[in-house]
């Protein structure tokens, strides 16, 4: 009995459950109760008992794991799904937050007006440019970091907590103190900068400014994070690739270059694109880096993002239609740096291979 | 190779993790969303203990550190009322407080019994919103000739259904520190002060330019130039809407003129180039970097929070140049409340003449009811801190000067855009007061255009 219950327990996991249903009726009759009396002489009332419980022990397995996973679906539609479809079928229309009910239907027109939309063709550019100027110092800084905490030292774990802290500091609480730091008057930024000499720079007002200083709150809270993620690729590497490198007179220098940083390139890929969808959706930095003066993004909406832009139209003007065309044009736009990152991804393993 | 699959793996797991993460907080957010909407009829349940004792939780939702709970009001109702429990939802920011009110009104759920509106958003919720409103104009215990006319005018529709009854206002004073005053050669006293701008802006301005002759190193005029265009506009009976509900800010002589007079603030370098709310305005009043801030009545206590006991006997506040107003809220019961009836009795009470005075006797938040000007609580109202200021008085003959304002739907964008897009360029990035206004009015367009 146990065996045929072993088996009965392995089939579906094997492949096998269609099999088992379709046996399953057949076992009721009288074919399998006639197996199961001349395996084990019982009465036809006990074999009916056995029957349905072994039928009962095979629909649990049959679909309880599907119960199992079903709370993630469940979310999933709920919070992903439904809001992307429903994002999408709201960017055809004219809807305003004031009455979400009412839908009139205008096509393609809130897509298209973004293509003579000043506001959003600057959100796009400023998105790209605080993507790149706090997206490669980031990794670039990562991946020193992670090479240092990689040498034997005392204290690892201490550092390697140390580093990921910024990571678990919450974004408002960081960028109110980097508000604090790079204030016009009294910043602790200017001051030092008056101390060697220079003049106080009005860092919330200049384009480049503005936009350097929301990356350093950017690159401050993900250096650690990336650098941990690369620590851990790093630990992979074969420590007689390091050997051998070392008895043909590498330095540590060209150890990290020839043997480092080319084992890691699809961890270095990985973070690349984690960065990149992370800066398109750039969003709490820049809104609180203007503090009380809502989404603009400064005045003359110098750091506003796609993120802040989307918040704007959406949540200040309420303008729900047009928000939801910003919304499903970053989605295209990231879908379109998944598919660069595949493309990438391909060379780079037949390059290898 | 093998480097590859672990990493692969290992980018899955972090993948997995970051889904994990993204699940904990959306289910914790969901719980926070649950109970406080279980709140209200769940602990009425859970609190009517069966029999006729049960009590009726009311909730209400506000904003911001709104000052009705602060003000004890609700524990006093509560002592009238053993049968009312009042609990009260705040979220920090109305910029994120209202649309989720809009929201939850065109869904019919998620509301609190009685919702705070921002005098901004009111012309809005007025004209949209008034279906899913009760009509508290003829609720028992609603006095209409109580409140200031124009704040009554402002909550209600053109059928003359009163959606909103008034809370607080902000008439405006001019805070000044009397020090930098002393030292620019201007006088201290604030009746003086007053006389020196009284009934014209362009008398700030030119005291202004007294000041500047021989103002103390480092110290400026005014805060920002967006503030003084901020308390100008205010002082207008038209200013963006005209009577037939049509933007008009374009074409709006008083909106001009408004404009050009803060820009004048800009451009004759009297302002401390701040940006209100802002850090590095808090340090401002800390520093002691300006002279003057145009200041409704409710900013007096953030004046004393930011400005600190060093302020203390330095700061004063005369009347402004012109009555004018800035702010203040109304109170809505939604339709789809389950206790409406209790609500707009609620609503109704806080919003009395002599909840009204205890509310600013307790948070400085300025009566709405006129009725409530000649209660003690407001009439002998001195503020320590601004040098024993009369400000019950001061804010009272600005509120009964203050004129019935046009308010139209998206007054608010149009107010921000023209404060924090157009006059910012001009007072911090020194754009000519031209290149500010077609910025804002371009900002402006962008917002308002369906």
């Amino acid at each position: 009995m146990r065996s045929a219950s072993d088996t009965g327990a392995a089939e579906p996991g094997g492949g096998g459950g269609p099999a088992v249903v379709a046996a399953a009726p057949a076992g009721a009759g009288a074919p399998g109760g006639d197996r199961v009396a001349a395996a084990d002489p019982v009465g036809p009332a006990e074999a009916r008992r056995r029957e349905r419980r072994s039928r009962r022990y095979r629909r649990d397995v049959r679909w309880s794991p599907y119960a199992l996973v079903a709370p993630f679906f469940l979310f999933f539609a709920a919070f992903g799904l439904f809001p992307l479809l429903y994002t999408g079928w709201a960017s055809l229309h004219q809807v305003e937050l004031t009455a979400p009910n009412e839908m009139h239907w205008v096509g393609l027109r809130n897509f298209s007006r973004l293509l003579s939309d000043e506001f959003f063709w600057n959100a796009l550019r400023n998105t790209f440019t605080i993507g790149v100027i706090s997206t490669v110092p980031q990794l670039m800084i990562a991946l020193g970091i992670a090479h240092l905490l990689n040498y034997k030292l005392r204290g690892s774990m201490f550092f390697r907590v140390a580093v990921l802290t910024p990571y678990a500091t919450s974004v408002a609480a960081a960028t109110l103190v980097f508000v604090l730091l790079f204030g016009r008057d009294y910043g602790m930024v200017n001051w030092a900068l008056g101390q060697l000499g220079w003049g106080p720079v009005d860092w919330q007002n200049g384009t480049w400014t503005s936009q350097f200083a929301v990356s350093t709150i950017v690159v401050w809270r993900w250096t650690g994070y990336n650098a941990l993620i690369y620590l851990a690729a790093m630990q992979a590497i074969p420590p007689d690739l390091y050997e051998s490198a070392a008895l043909d007179g590498a330095s540590r220098w060209q150890q990290f270059r020839h043997v480092t940083v080319p084992s890691l390139r699809p961890t270095i890929l990985f973070t690349c694109v984690v960065s990149t969808i992370g800066a398109t959706q750039l969003f709490g930095e820049p809104l609180l880096f203007n503090g009380g003066a809502g989404a603009t993004g400064g005045s003359d909406h110098q750091f506003q993002t796609l993120g802040l832009y989307l918040y704007e139209q959406g949540w200040v003007n309420l303008h729900l239609g047009r928000a939801s065309a910003i919304a499903w044009t970053m989605f295209l736009i990231l879908l379109l740096i998944g598919a660069a990152n595949w493309l990438i991804s391909r060379a780079l393993r037949k390059e290898t291979t | 190779m093998r480097t590859r699959t672990r990493t692969r793996a290992r980018a899955r797991l972090s993948a997995l993790a970051v889904v994990a993460a993204l699940g904990a907080s959306l289910l914790a957010g969901c719980a926070d969303d649950g109970d406080s909407k279980d709140s209200s009829p769940g602990s009425g349940s859970s609190g009517g203990s069966g029999g006729g004792g049960a009590k009726t939780t009311l909730t209400v939702g506000v904003f911001g550190a709104f000052g009705l709970k602060e003000a004890g009001l609700y524990d006093a109702y509560m002592k009238l009322h053993p049968d009312i429990e009042i609990k009260q939802t705040s979220i920090e920011r109305n910029e994120n407080y209202y649309p989720q009110l809009l929201t939850h009104l065109g869904s019919g759920s998620g509301l609190a019994d009685i919702q705070a509106v921002e005098i901004n958003n009111i012309a809005e919720v007025t004209a949209t919103q008034a279906g899913h409103l009760e009509d508290l104009g003829k609720v028992k215990g609603v006095d209409k000739d109580a409140f200031l006319p124009w704040k009554w005018g402002q909550a209600t529709t053109k059928d003359g259904r009163t959606v909103g009854l008034g809370t607080d206002i902000g008439p405006q004073g001019i805070c000044y520190r009397k020090d930098l005053f002393a030292a620019a050669g201007l006088p201290t006293d604030r009746e003086a002060v007053g006389k020196l701008w009284a009934g014209n802006w362009q008398k700030y301005l030119a005291a202004g330019d007294r000041y500047k002759a021989k103002a103390p190193k480092g110290t400026a005029f005014v805060d920002s130039a967006s503030g003084v265009l901020n308390a100008i506009t205010g002082s207008g009976a038209t200013r963006y809407y005209d009577a037939d509900g049509k933007v008009v800010y374009k074409s709006n002589p008083a909106v001009k003129e408004a404009w050009s007079t803060a820009a004048s603030f800009a451009t004759h370098g009297l302002t401390a180039k701040l940006q209100q709310f802002q850090p590095s305005w808090d340090q401002g009043f800390a520093n002691g970097s300006f002279a003057t801030v145009s200041c409704p009545a409710w900013m007096l206590g953030y004046i004393q929070d930011k400005a600190g006991a060093a302020g203390k006997g330095k700061w004063d506040v005369a009347a402004a140049p012109k009555p004018s107003n800035w702010g203040g809220s109304f109170l809505v019961v939604p339709s789809a409340g389950k206790h409406r009836a209790q609500a707009a009795e609620l609503a109704a009470w806080l919003t009395a003449p002599a909840q009204q005075a205890t509310f600013f006797e307790k948070r400085g938040s300025f009566p709405s009811a006129k009725a409530a000007y000649a209660l003690p609580a407001v009439a002998n109202a001195r503020h320590d801190y601004f040098g024993g200021a009369p400000i019950g008085q001061i804010f009272a003959k600005a509120a009964e000067g203050t004129p019935v304002q046009v308010l139209g739907p998206k007054d608010l964008i149009i107010a921000q855009n023209l404060a924090d897009v157009g006059m910012l360029q001009v007072d911090q990035k020194g754009r000519s007061p031209e290149a500010g206004w077609n910025a804002a009015v371009k900002a402006i367009d962008n917002a308002l255009d369906q």
